[in-house]
């Protein structure tokens, strides 16, 4: 039994130091004075002051970030509305097909939604004349297409689980159907929506191959401008922006660990028993 | 209002409530498919051709063998093909190394367990464009691993550039995909079903394969779709750790882009599709399971 612990513990060792190895390498020489990727010279933190002096990459973060903010948002009230239809779909050949159809970008490659919202972007602009289509506007209805699917599958079971009967009491105790949707239930499928809702969020930050086939009019969001750094020879910039992201990352993430470990740890109990 | 009429009004809201998305999705999901096919069924000035669907199957360039011969190869059959083996690779070594350590996290305390899982989250939250460049950086000829070879007095290695590196890339980048869904399935296992199957007789290998594999089915293959797709369809990885050397599926669709060459891009793209949808189909035939993939 022990032999097997020991075995255990070094494949899981190994696994992390698979995971972490490439990004530590990242955080470490990111404080390099010199250039170099595999001789450190002396502690600096010379790339980063480069970084936030290099406008182009402080404005591809903001573009990201009002991208992501937007695309979660529409598509969390839109996807949220569906999945109160979809629930509601009473004819089976209608709830399959809008199975199918939410389906799609999920299922298929990024590189084949890109191309395809692409290919139509191009086409509508031609009809109408304009020598480029692409802009902030493309990317947008690209990025809120994406996340979706995915806001739909997170509500749609909160909304299986939660007793119908709700908004008809609701109702019958005087409230009116929008009254009764906003105060019964939404919060019951609140959980849902929020975690969609983050789902979309980081889904939209994150996105680098349908973005790369539907931007246009120089609206760079920041996987593009990492893309487009890393054609050239990269300056050690580019690890002090991929450190403080890692960092960002760990620490949100660590956040809602220890949140959720708060109050997930007692009902997790009472379940497991 | 009536308590009828209350009803009514609520199932017109609920109907009212999908019809964005229904518009939505038919004009952003439904005909942007379409219009793939229509690229590359047509020539720039949107006249019906086979031209660019026949030029995938056909097109040849010659290619200089390892013993320096020179042959001559269909040139995106060729690509089609490097870039399934590429991801069957990766994705068989996703599945050899993800398995049974989906396996041990299930196994570990609460606690453990959830930190080993926002562990494994963390480089899937770093944008792959980063992961892939610091590989990089460590595969070169000049980097991290041939300093440290050299350090020890121990040939230089030739990586970047292979296409062991772009599987590398591929396997750094998709393992926490192929760990994640296993884990999930494992986790809600029921322990008693293990202990059942050890009190009936079975050794800790005949829990394994009678028991645990059989469960964790659902799992393995959403793990495979999930590593298998992104993989074959990447572009970045094979340009950076195979320095362009070894064009993948991705690579042609995305060149002919650039190039602004949209109507053999949509070709290729729709080829592509097609074979995917039969993959999955028949997957889906094979294992009786809905596939739920993407990145």
């Amino acid at each position: 039994m022990k032999k097997t612990n020991r075995f255990s513990h070094l494949y899981t060792a190994l696994i992390f130091a698979f995971l972490f190895a490439p990004i530590a390498i990242l955080v470490v020489f990111s404080f390099n004075e010199a250039k170099s990727l595999s001789v450190f010279s002396r502690a600096s933190v010379k790339w980063y002051r480069e970084l936030f002096r290099d406008s182009v990459t402080l404005a591809s973060l903001k573009n990201t970030l009002i991208l992501a903010v937007a695309a979660s948002l529409i598509s969390t009230v839109m996807g949220t509305a569906a999945a109160v239809g979809i629930n509601k779909l009473r004819r089976k050949w209608l709830s399959a097909a809008m199975d199918t159809v939410t389906n799609i970008p999920m299922v298929n490659p990024d590189i084949i939604t890109g191309i395809s919202l692409m290919l139509m972007f191009v086409f509508v602009g031609r009809f109408f004349g304009l020598a480029t289509s692409l802009s902030f506007w493309t990317m947008l209805i690209a990025h809120i297409t994406f996340c979706l699917p995915y806001v739909i599958l997170q509500v749609l079971p909160k909304l299986r689980q939660m007793d119908p009967s709700l908004p008809e009491a609701a109702m019958d105790l005087g409230c009116t159907p929008m009254r009764a949707f906003f105060k019964a239930e939404l919060p019951e499928i609140m959980p849902g929506v929020i975690t969609g809702l983050i789902m979309a969020f980081t889904l939209s930050l994150d996105d680098f191959v349908i973005s790369y086939f539907t931007q246009g009019n120089g609206f760079q969001t920041l996987p593009i401008r990492i893309y487009n750094m890393t054609k050239k020879t990269v300056t050690p910039k580019m690890y002090a922006l991929a450190t403080i992201i890692f960092f960002v990352i760990l620490t949100l993430l660590l956040v809602t660990n220890l949140i959720g470990d708060e109050d997930a740890a007692p009902k997790k109990r009472k379940t497991r028993r | 209002m009536s308590r009828a009429e209350k009803r009514q009004t609520a199932a017109a809201m609920q109907r009212a409530a999908l019809a964005p998305y229904t518009v939505w999705a038919v004009v952003f999901i439904v005909v942007p498919l379409f219009f793939i096919a229509y690229y590359a069924f047509t020539d720039d000035n949107f006249a019906f051709t086979t031209r660019h669907i026949v030029r995938f199957f056909t097109a040849t360039s010659e290619v200089v063998t390892d013993a320096g011969a020179v042959r001559e190869v269909r040139t995106y059959l060729l690509i089609f093909f490097r870039s399934l083996k590429l991801a069957v690779i990766s994705t068989i070594i996703c599945l050899l190394m993800g398995y049974p350590f989906a396996y041990l996290i299930s196994r570990a305390s609460d606690r453990a367990q959830k930190t080993m899982i926002t562990l494994i989250m963390v480089p899937m939250w770093m944008n792959f464009l980063i992961r892939t460049y610091a590989w990089m950086t460590i595969l070169q000829d000049t980097g991290l691993i041939n300093s440290l070879f050299g350090a020890l007095r121990l040939p230089t290695v030739h990586i970047i550039g292979t296409e062991g590196a772009v599987v590398i890339g591929m396997v750094y980048d998709y393992l926490p995909y192929m760990i994640l869904p296993i884990y999930s399935v494992m986790a809600k296992m029921d322990v008693k079903l293990l202990e059942a199957a050890r009190d009936l007789g079975c050794s800790s290998a005949g829990v394994l394969r009678r028991v645990v594999l059989p469960l964790s089915m659902p799992g393995v293959i959403s793990g495979i779709t999930m590593v298998l797709i992104p993989s074959i369809s990447t572009f970045y990885i094979s340009q950076k750790l195979g320095n362009g050397k070894f064009y993948l599926i991705g690579d042609a669709i995305e060149s002919q882009y650039a190039a602004n060459n949209l109507h053999f891009a949509a070709a290729i793209a729709f080829i592509f599709m097609v074979i995917l949808l039969a993959g999955m189909a028949l997957m889906r035939r094979l294992t009786g399971q809905r596939i739920y993939g993407g990145a």
